[in-house]
């Protein structure tokens, strides 16, 4: 009785494990509690500001957790993975204008100008600019008109969707120049490209990404938002104008023709939009910059929404050391590793600031010769990125960590130098004399009068370089203007440390571009690496 | 009473005879069964050969039974060797026996993957290990019962922080980003490798005391039969239960113990260092030299102590064998404010109903563990903090001294200063509890109908629930600028299991053959949900507001079948295949089949008879396992184009307002198992009765599509790093084990075991596309720099390789900054940078001994590592000039400063690389029983022993033999010394009840 219970109950377990086999097998088709997945994010239209905003917060933060954490980027140090940081570096540290104390793997390598293909802070650099690549593509894939369509987006939905997806093309064209700036040949991957793990994007080479990125620009114009009617913080038809005479007045080094009149055509459109200068130089730099009517396209930071080790956190802090008061800069504490060398100082004649406000610099215990890289005290220290606002009061981090500052990406003063130059240099469409009037609209705002002004005659290409340095160091402009004027490689110009020794020596100029990582030529055999390396 | 003892002895002895009542009683044999040391044995059959009348010995080791004339009896237990004994019974005889224990026992039955086995029938490398010989001494987790005691594995704690984890490998691990730890099986339950927040350590909340064996799978056909979780190797823990029969049998176990520290980072003394600064420092620097004379690394240790009790009672209430035990450990670290408690409770309940049929085993455990976890920072910092400054100053930072910025007038602490290595530690309360419990129900029938076939089902389930919470107050100075701090956390885990599967074995006498079938099922699902929360500071401001919760699930659906064929006693064949669904890729399905082969030589006639010869068994195994377990860090969902949502912290402004932002993240659409074959040979071997005993094994591995996170090229996917199947690696080992007893009279046996391993592991390939000059992928973050790493992973090497400069010598001491210029370009780049040893061991050795006399027993166990390096960070991050040239604060500096004299950092040098092989002496323990205390009903043993006796090595560092470098389950780098907790030597006196 008991033996016959047991075997039906035993025959009956078998049985209805043999369902519950069937159907535990579903449930090996697990889904996500807290992501979506690309099928279902763009059913929502909430959604896809969420997007955007991640494609612009790539160049402003390293990852999903402020300041570090849900990294984008793995292989390095989160804080040096940022967009900004890293390439306001590549910019920087490899000229007159910064030195860095840190003895951070490879980083010494930039000012010494001996840096490899293996070099991580490159990499970092490289991995960067792809990963936004990468991601606007993906957006833009997910965003043609058939499949708003086919997700139901319609309406005034539709409108700004357009206008996202423009500025996604914007941001997408922003990275590639920045490749074909530092890189010059580099892989090329579009929306039309899926994601995958073994595509191999292929070499583009810099003439045609030229053209890629000229179109781009171009084909957006119509859905960008007009200049200056966006909100606080996205692309508008000037941040493309700015960047395609950006592009153009690099043409010569980009593809040997010259583009001066193009690069007059978009200056003057951006100059003719309605921007201001800000009307004291310092508050550009600022944590109520996003006041200033000179700023044409920021990165936006925020001390308690948007936090990162890279970005202002990383120019505001890294600067400070020595006697400074770190309470002055709104933080608390520096980091004790960004100087200047002597030949930046000279640039001022009076480094004082007391004449030029520009020349921000800190001396106190400092010293004008750089001995040891390594040592902060020296070289002159330089006090112009703050977590205060202009009237002295301190960012919204109580920490005193994160600052709230933006960083001015583009800004009018850059056009103003633009057009000078480009006029200089025989582009058509332009005047000399209203290029002469933007310098000197520039040189009134640093004297605080008149007292610099410039003539006519003084207006050479060589005090543009001069100018364009005095105003726009430390913003990440400096390799690319050394470069279109011959001084970054070769022995035109010296600066201490330049080749690795104090007095500065000539360089080989295919260190004008950077190597491609050989990490990325061991990930993709379709990829060439770039002359001298 | 008597009366009660005796109706317990027949309802035992009614309960497993079939008859009693045919044969005629007028005598009865009596006595008692001990082993070799006196101890009782309970559970041994007694038995008279040819006929069904037998006895079960007690629980003081005594027996009786009726007996008439010449008879032969017989006594039997598992692990020992029976007793034959012909003997003439006329009336009442009394008799003791001893039996002496079969260590490498062939009758002896092993626990295998979804079922037993008996030893003599195995084809697969598996060791098995009792409790008996365990190591001995204070152990708080299970994995260092074992340590040394198996060849193949390596167990080396991760420090010695109270509960600290372990990094097991079994035959060096096969996977490079995948987890390397092997799977444990916990009563039939297979634990997942997930981290248990809270918990230093995810196997302590199993109680040493309850486990009764380990059962180490090695190779592919004793681990296959687990699928995609094997490639590491499979522990299965055996936890201690009831026996049918067994008289109720009350142990307690308590030992006190002391902990002491045992060798610091050798780094200057406060009089060594003010020379240093005076002759190296510039005048700023040598202006901040304070007067003290501080150890700051004495300051930072204690001697801690730490007490662990046990109650264990089991016995057999009727057809119902029980086991109940409790255990409280309360463990104090050396390192000031470190401390684990842990109370635990174990239940397990083994009725055995229809007659046999119907065997059910029901265990419940479950532990509370509240930590308190200390700062580690503070190691590294009071290795470089100025011994010339004290301990405590008046100040607002709790009076502990700490560097000022001075432009805030001494306002606030100074940021980029070492901090205050006491204040880190007593200013930061960091407490977790975890409660954990883990339990099954197995019922294992065997049908009337066909006796041949047994059902079994196992049903189980593990869930733990963490919560902790970090406070620090607003003087603290690492947290001064943020006013404190008030950050908690939490976890659940809830993982259920059920397995099922049917046995057929029957005895085809006809053709001298047995065959053993099994086919199953299996069902194993995994959450984790840990809650998100704000990150506060003292006063209860908001710093960082809460991020996004996190929640993952996976689940695994099994098939599994094994097919073991014996013919003629001597030729063994074992086949399993297992097909696994993971949920954790789009193609769920992979399969693993295995195949061995064994040949039991001495059975064969021309040796059966030979008297020295007691085993002799060839085995041969072939087998595929995979690996689906790539560790917290990454995601439960690759193949799935997810999007997630940041952070509030991370969210970006657009016009007037932060917007979350939305992440695509990268993924591998056609991401798949990694596959592992192993190839594995092996003799076993005994002499002399197995007084003699051992095996050897020789193995190689290969892994293909190794789950990688490698370089992806850049524009093709979301990410820089991405997780796909990429690459191989081939291990390669040898591995001897030996077991013998020396000798063995009356009142002196000598046990000795010893085992050794030859390992070597070389990654084959890491790129989807052949790259000759492929550097590999950096790894292995250190101190110093920001994110400096000095080892690789590159194709032709071992994995975790030094990628370093080769430096320069001149006059015996390294020239600063002199490399060779290995490429030959005529200057030194980081291209001139090579890949020079591993952490890897070669060799592994262990080496245990077990000394008996009389009531007195005194055990040691040791093991070693030969061929291992280490990166030692300590000296290299201290071991330069620079380290007090910072502004408004002083470093001390290591010693290795007197033999380089670098001004810099040499982070890259070989010349920190160190050979770090070590060989260390675990426990030296000695003990002394009491027996036959209170009328033979009690059991006293007093016991001493010293954890850590020593360490024999070159290294220069603190200890060479280091632990994982993890980031929640995901390797960072292995064999870098830095901040790492020193292990203690531990003094014990322990206690041992039996009654």
């Amino acid at each position: 009785m008991m033996k016959q219970y047991i075997n039906t109950w035993v025959v009956a377990g078998c049985v209805s494990l043999a369902l519950l086999v069937s159907s535990c097998t579903k449930d090996l088709d697990r889904e996500p509690f807290y992501d979506q997945t690309s099928a279902s994010v763009y059913n929502d239209f909430s959604n896809y500001k969420s997007i955007l905003a991640k494609l612009y917060a790539g160049y402003a933060i390293s990852g999903q957790q402020g300041p570090a954490g849900k990294p984008d980027l793995t292989g390095i140090d989160e804080g040096f993975s940022n967009y900004i940081r890293q390439y306001w570096s590549a910019q920087e540290l490899p000229t007159d204008e910064a030195v860095i104390a840190w003895n951070d793997g490879t980083l010494p390598d930039y000012h010494k100008m001996t840096w490899t293909s293996g070099n991580e802070f490159i990499k970092a650099t490289y991995d960067r600019i792809f990963y936004e690549i990468a991601v606007c593509n993906e957006f833009i894939r997910e965003t043609t008109d058939d499949k708003l369509s086919s997700h139901n987006i319609s309406g005034n939905n539709l409108e700004e969707a357009k206008h996202f997806r423009a500025e996604a093309r914007f941001l997408r064209a922003l990275a590639y120049w920045h490749a074909l700036d530092l890189f010059g040949n580099v892989p090329f991957s579009t929306e039309k490209d899926e994601v995958s793990a073994s595509f191999f994007p292929p070499q583009i080479n810099r003439a045609d990404l030229f053209s890629y990125i000229e179109s781009e620009l171009k084909a957006i114009d119509a859905d960008l938002v007009n200049a200056r009617q966006n909100e606080y913080g996205r692309a508008d038809k000037a941040a493309a104008w700015t960047l395609l005479a950006k592009l153009y007045l690099n043409a010569e080094v980009y593809i040997q023709q010259p583009k001066y009149t193009e690069a007059i055509t978009y200056c003057a459109k951006v100059t003719a939009a309605g921007y201001a200068l800000s009307d004291e130089y310092r508050k550009l730099f600022l944590t109520d910059n996003n006041t200033s009517p000179e700023i044409i396209f920021p990165i936006t930071f925020d001390g308690i929404h948007t936090k990162t080790y890279g970005g202002m956190t990383f120019l505001v802090h890294a600067p400070v050391g020595g006697s400074m008061s770190a309470a002055a800069f709104g933080i608390n504490g520096g980091w004790a590793g960004l100087r200047t060398t002597k030949a930046f100082v000279a640039r001022f004649p009076d480094p004082s600031g007391n004449t030029d406000k520009r020349a921000m610099f800190y001396t106190n215990g400092q010293n004008l010769e750089i001995n040891d890289i390594f040592t902060f005290a020296d070289g002159y220290a330089i006090a112009k990125y703050r977590n205060v606002s202009s009237a002295g009061v301190h960012g919204s981090d109580q920490t005193g960590d994160f600052p709230d500052t933006d960083y001015p990406m583009f800004r009018l003063a850059d056009v103003y130098l633009m057009y000078a130059e480009a006029v200089l240099r025989g582009g058509a469409g332009g005047s000399a004399a209203t290029a002469l009037q933007y310098v000197n609209d520039l040189r009134t705002r640093a004297y605080g009068n008149t007292s610099g002004n410039i003539t006519a005659g003084q207006l050479t290409l060589d005090f543009i370089l001069g100018e364009r340095s005095r105003e726009l160091f430390w913003e990440g402009q400096r390799r690319t203007d050394l470069i279109r004027f011959g001084k970054f490689t070769g022995s035109s110009y010296l600066w201490p440390w330049k080749g690795n020794v104090k007095e500065g020596k000539a360089v080989d100029d295919f260190r004008a571009l950077y190597p491609i990582p050989a990490a990325d030529r061991t990930a993709n055999p379709n990829l060439q690496q770039n002359t001298g390396y | 009473m008597q009366k009660l003892r005796l109706l317990k002895y027949v309802l035992l002895l009614c309960f497993t005879a079939f008859s009693l009542s045919t044969y005629a009683q007028t005598g009865n044999i009596s006595g008692k069964v001990t082993d070799e040391t006196g101890q009782p044995l309970p559970g041994a059959t007694v038995f008279i050969k040819g006929t069904n009348a037998h006895a079960i010995v007690g629980p003081d080791g005594s027996f009786k039974l009726p007996a008439n004339g010449n008879i032969t009896l017989v006594i039997r237990m598992i692990g020992y060797q029976p007793i034959e004994r012909a003997l003439t019974i006329n009336g009442t005889l009394q008799q003791d026996f001893q039996l002496t224990a079969d260590t490498k026992g062939l009758n002896e039955v092993v626990v295998v993957g979804y079922g037993t086995q008996k030893k003599s029938d195995l084809t697969g490398s598996i060791t098995a290990i009792s409790s008996k010989d365990f190591n001995k001494g204070p152990i708080t987790t299970p994995e260092q019962l074992i340590t040394g005691r198996v060849a193949g594995v390596q167990i080396s704690s991760n420090g010695g922080a109270p509960g600290a984890g372990s990094k097991i490998r079994i035959r060096g691990g096969s996977s490079l980003n995948a987890s390397n730890d092997p799977l444990i099986v916990v009563d039939g339950v297979p634990l997942d490798n997930a981290e248990v927040k809270g918990a230093s350590n995810p196997l302590s909340f199993i109680n040493p005391n309850d486990i009764e064996s380990f059962n180490i799978l090695k190779d592919a056909s004793a681990t296959a039969i687990y699928g995609s979780r094997a490639s590491n190797g499979v522990i299965i823990i055996t936890t201690k239960k009831g026996k049918v029969g067994q008289q109720m049998h009350v142990n307690f176990s308590s030992i006190q113990s002391i902990s002491q520290k045992e060798g610091i980072v050798p780094v200057l003394s406060a009089g060594e260092f003010r020379q240093v600064v005076n002759e190296h420092g510039a005048d700023a620097q040598k202006a901040l030299l304070g007067s003290a004379n501080t150890n700051w690394q004495d300051a930072i240790y204690r001697t801690a102590f730490s007490t662990d009790n046990n109650l264990g009672i089991s016995g057999a209430a009727k057809w119902l064998p029980y086991r109940v035990s409790v255990g409280f450990t309360n463990q104090n670290g050396i390192l000031k404010t470190s401390s684990m408690r842990r109370q635990s409770a174990d239940i397990s309940l083994s009725p055995r109903l229809l007659d046999d049929h119907l065997k059910i085993d029901l265990n419940v455990r479950g532990a509370i563990t509240n930590s308190r976890f200390a700062d580690q920072e503070a190691i590294n910092a009071a290795v470089a903090f100025d011994p010339t400054q004290p301990i405590h100053a008046t100040n607002a930072f709790g009076n502990y001294f700490e560097w000022l910025d001075p432009t805030t007038g001494g306002a606030a602490p100074y940021t980029l200063a070492t901090r205050n290595p006491l204040s880190m530690l007593e200013l930061k309360n960091d407490k977790g509890e975890v409660k954990r419990s883990l339990g099954n129900i197995q019922f294992d029938y065997k049908f009337h109908f066909l006796p041949e076939l047994r059902a079994n089902l196992n049903l189980g389930y593990d869930v733990s629930k963490t919560e902790g919470r970090t406070l620090v107050p607003a003087y603290a100075g690492n947290v001064f600028n943020r006013g404190g701090m008030d950050k908690s956390y939490s976890q659940t885990r809830n993982n259920k299991l059920l397995d099922f599967y049917l046995n057929y074995a029957k005895d085809l006498k006809g053709i001298g053959s047995r065959i053993d079938v099994t086919g199953g099922y299996s069902y194993q699902d995994f959450i984790r949900t840990e809650p998100a929360y704000p990150d506060l500071n003292a006063k209860g401001d908001t710093i960082s507001a809460a991020g996004v919760p996190f929640k993952t699930q996976n689940t695994l659906v099994s098939f599994f079948g094994r097919l073991n064929y014996t013919l003629l006693d001597r030729y063994l064949l074992t086949v399993t295949v297992r097909r696994d669904g993971s949920s954790r890729f789009k193609q769920h399905w992979g399969t693993f089949p295995s195949a061995a082969l064994a040949w039991r030589i001495n059975q064969e006639s021309f040796l059966k008879n030979s008297k020295v010869l007691s085993d002799l068994k060839l085995r041969i195994g072939y087998g595929v396992t995979g690996q689906q377990d790539f560790g917290g860090l990454l995601t439960d969902y690759p193949y799935l184009p997810r999007y997630t949502i940041g952070d509030p912290t991370a969210a970006y402004q657009l016009g007037s307002q932060y917007y979350l932002t939305l992440r695509p993240e990268g993924y591998d659409a056609n991401i798949r198992w990694e596959e592992t074959k192993t190839y594995n040979a092996g003799l076993d071997f005994g002499f002399l009765d197995n007084r003699i005993s051992g095996s050897v094994d020789y193995y190689i591995k290969k892994t293909k599509d190794l789950l990688s996170v490698i370089p992806v090229a850049a524009g093709s996917n979301l990410t820089n790093q991405l997780l796909t199947n990429v690459g191989n690696i081939e291990t390669k080992g040898l591995e001897f084990t030996l077991n013998a007893t020396p000798v063995s009279t009356n009142d002196f046996t000598w046990d000795a075991g010893f085992n050794f391993t030859y390992n070597t592991i070389k990654i084959t390939n890491l790129t989807k596309v052949k790259d000759p000059a492929a550097q590999g992928i950096p790894i292995g973050t250190i101190s110093g720099g920001t994110g400096n790493t000095i080892e690789i992973h590159s194709v032709g090497y071992a994995p975790y390789s030094f990628f370093v400069y080769k430096q320069v010598y001149k006059d015996g001491k390294p020239v600063e900054g002199g490399y060779e210029d290995l490429n030959k370009d005529g200057q030194i780049t980081p291209d001139d940078r090579y890949r020079y040893k591993s952490p890897n061991p070669e060799f592994l050795l262990g080496f245990n001994s077990q000394f008996a006399y009389r009531n007195w027993n005194l055990g040691f166990s040791i093991h070693g590592s030969i061929g291992n390096y280490v990166y030692n960070n300590a000296s290299s991050n201290n071991g330069a000039y620079r380290n007090f040239s910072y502004e408004n604060y002083l470093a001390n500096v290591a010693t290795s400063i007197r033999e380089t004299g670098f001004a810099v950092n040499q982070y890259f040098s070989d010349y920190y690389v160190e050979n770090a092989s070590f060989v260390r002496m675990d426990n030296l323990s000695l003990g002394y029983s009491f027996k036959h205390l209170l009328k033979d009903k009690v059991n006293l043993r007093v016991s001493g022993t010293v954890s850590n006796l020593f360490v024999i090595t070159g290294y220069s560092g603190l200890d060479p033999e280091l632990g994982n470098d993890k980031v929640g389950t995901t390797n960072v780098g292995e064999g870098i010394d830095n901040k790492f907790y020193p292990r203690p030597r531990v003094y014990s006196l322990g206690v041992n009840l039996d009654f």
